[in-house]
């Protein structure tokens, strides 16, 4: 987030898609609720009747895939009727004439071509958010995974950076991150082109710094595989052992079928986890692990705070901290590793970070929490980001097209899938699953399917029914519902009864290589 | 009963929570009154997130497939194991064909330390977890 979750109370209006707020990120969605009720407006833009709705004062339902002709459409209005802050953009951006010259050609009119959404209200949304005084975008999913992820994030900047909404209080573009560290996991650089603080592996400066740090000569200085390549590599048969540390690929990468003929095509898979996951029950070696309760560590959360967790009571039988695993196999392969507390891996997290350099054991130990960039011990952190200029100086509007999705319904697979979660289930469900509460709320897979393809197809609420892709079938029960529109399917990934994800479709972003969970074509059938 | 400041682990809020244990079980969960992120609050999930630290079914114990099943190992069997394989196999096939999945669920000081095993010692920059999933 570029914002602070503290700013939701003083913004104007929230631009809001592709996060459905109220249930993966309860603690935010109650804020925006609350702001509307002290008279924020909320403009939704998803395809589905998410519980935000309900409070949105505008809801565009765009076919889904076409976030940047939307979002395109929007900029176009606002260059044409003059709505944009031309002082912003003189000031702290370059090549608008690029924006400018592509969006004219998004007119309201072809957008709703592609989009389904109505001149009407495409004009009305990109007017209220062009003059809202203080705007927050918010994004999430819905808005990443897709093939043109890249492109939808792109033009969710150029729209925030036309209008000024940007490196202001409850002013920004604010991704709402998935886990409680994927924050930080990527800060710490568990991504295969960076070290930690997005210190690039290719750069020469930056190798030679980790090199001396580490106390090694030979850093690899290529970017390594995404994990979509490397189940790819290890279907070739060219990767030959994975060390998977609390994480279920099994269960929530795209086209699982082929994630299991990957996984069982190792020569070796070392699985670390506090279950036995559907991924670990591949593995040759399994070690149990230590959960948040029983160990001490940092977390950073969306709004880039990092917090420090205690240990609260011991790990059960002989698992231990991922941390104490991890440094007793690099000493057993002869790499000297001495840290004997988290405070000793945060002050050299501290020297080689430079975002995280004041952040330190003590301050944390002592506070709620500092968000990063923090250079020093003296800093407070950073509140919002991009105050007085971007990182890189100017802020350059990178105009995109629109590209379909990689698979559109045909004749055969007639339906759009699209995935995302429930409120009381989470993510592969090996945590919420066993939570006896949560089970009872939302213990098994649904398909939404809309009232009107229902009745067509002959399937009523609870039926049992069968959904293929081109990559295999899953069945499961229908939930006859109008929060999706006609011709769309909804489904979780929370279920390894229905792994939906054996329907999704690995095709990919080409930069960020994020898999398009979001839209898959399917058909579906009532079973008999 | 004790009360001990914690995170909440699932989704990106950072929910601050004390645990309340006795006897080394988790009982419950306080949400921090003052923190600026949950103010007292917490969602459902997070009134609950403790529920599953005490399954019956955590893995207590390091397990090694011999003859295709997993049986029950000690540390030092199934470490020497996953050290020896992995510097065989980096040395017959190079540092390419490793790769290390890092999790968004652990601490920053695993994350980094998990990585720095991946760079430092195995040679790979083929790190990466489930940002994009």
């Amino acid at each position: 987030m570029t914002n602070s979750i503290g700013e939701f109370e003083d913004a104007d209006l929230f631009l809001i898609t592709g996060t459905n707020t109220t249930a993966q990120h309860p603690l935010i969605g109650s804020r925006i609720i609350n702001a509307k009720e002290r008279g924020a407006q909320i403009l939704l833009i998803d395809p589905r009747e998410i519980q935000l709705a309900h409070f949105a004062v505008l809801h565009l339902k765009q076919n889904i895939g076409t976030d940047v002709a939307v979002l395109n459409g929007m900029m176009n209005i606002i260059i044409e009727e003059e709505l944009y802050d031309k002082e912003f953009v003189e000031k702290r951006t370059e090549g608008f004439d690029a924006l400018k010259a592509l969006v004219s050609r998004y007119t309201p009119k072809i957008v709703q071509l592609i989009s389904g959404i109505n001149a009407t209200d495409l004009e009305r949304a990109a007017r209220m958010y062009a003059q809202a005084p203080k705007a927050m975008i918010l994004y999430a999913m819905g808005i990443t995974q897709h093939t043109t992820g890249t492109d939808n994030v792109k033009s969710c900047a150029n729209l925030a950076m036309l209008t000024g909404h940007l490196g202001k209080p409850s002013s920004g573009v604010n991704p709402l991150r998935g886990q409680n560290n994927v924050q930080g996991a990527c800060d710490m650089g568990g991504l295969p082109v960076v070290y930690t603080g997005y210190q690039r592996v290719n750069d020469p400066a930056v190798k030679k710094k980790f090199e001396e740090a580490w106390g090694v000569s030979d850093l690899d200085d290529k970017p390594g595989l995404t994990i979509t390549t490397m189940m790819e590599a290890a279907q070739r048969g060219d990767l030959k052992a994975l060390y998977v540390m609390g994480e279920n690929p099994l269960m929530s990468d795209p086209d699982t079928t082929h994630v299991e003929l990957a996984l069982s095509n190792l020569d070796f898979l070392v699985v670390q986890d506090i279950f036995l996951s559907e991924t670990a029950r591949l593995a040759d070696v399994v070690l149990p692990a230590a959960c948040f309760a029983e160990k001490e560590g940092t977390y950073t959360n969306t709004e880039r705070k990092v917090q420090l967790s205690r240990k609260a009571i011991s790990p059960p039988g002989l698992a231990r901290s991922d941390w104490e695993i991890v440094v007793d196999i690099c000493r057993r392969c002869g790499y000297d590793m001495n840290y004997k507390t988290i405070a000793a891996i945060l002050s050299e997290i501290n020297k080689v970070t430079p975002s995280y350099a004041g952040i330190t054991y003590d301050r944390l130990r002592t506070s709620y929490g500092i968000q990063w960039p923090c250079p020093n011990e003296e800093h407070p952190g950073t509140v919002f980001l991009h105050k007085d200029q971007f990182t890189k100086g100017l802020g350059t509007f990178l105009p995109c097209e629109f590209k379909p999705p990689a698979e559109v319904p045909d004749s055969e697979y007639d339906f759009i899938l699209t995935t995302g979660r429930v409120y009381y289930q989470y993510h592969t469900g090996t945590m919420t699953r066993r939570i006896e509460i949560l089970e009872r709320e939302a213990p098994e897979a649904l398909l939404e399917i809309n009232p009107d393809d229902a009745r067509r197809l002959g399937i009523k609420n609870n039926d049992m029914v069968e959904v293929a892709s081109r990559r295999g079938s899953v069945r499961l029960k229908a939930e006859v519902t109008p929060r999706v529109p006609r011709r769309v399917l909804f489904s979780t990934f929370h279920f390894s009864e229905a792994q939906i994800n054996t329907l999704t479709n690995p095709a990919h972003d080409p930069v960020a290589g994020i898999p398009e969970y979001k839209g898959c074509a399917v058909n579906v059938r009532r079973c008999e | 009963m004790e009360r001990i400041a914690s995170i909440c682990p699932f989704c990106g809020c950072g929910c601050q929570f004390s645990l309340v244990t006795e006897n080394n079980r988790v009982i419950g969960v306080e949400p921090s009154p003052n923190n600026p992120v949950n103010k007292g609050m917490l969602c459902t999930k997070g009134w609950n997130s403790y529920g599953f630290v005490h399954a019956p079914d955590r893995l207590t114990v390091p397990l090694v497939r011999k003859d295709g099943e997993l049986v029950e190992s000690s540390w030092d069997e199934a470490l020497d194991l996953v050290s020896s394989r992995l510097t065989e196999i980096g040395k017959n096939h190079g540092p390419g064909s490793l790769a290390f999945l890092s999790s968004a669920k652990v601490s920053n000081e695993e994350n980094y330390l998990f990585m720095k095993m991946a760079r430092a010692v195995f040679k790979t920059n083929n790190v990466d977890h489930c940002a994009r999933l």
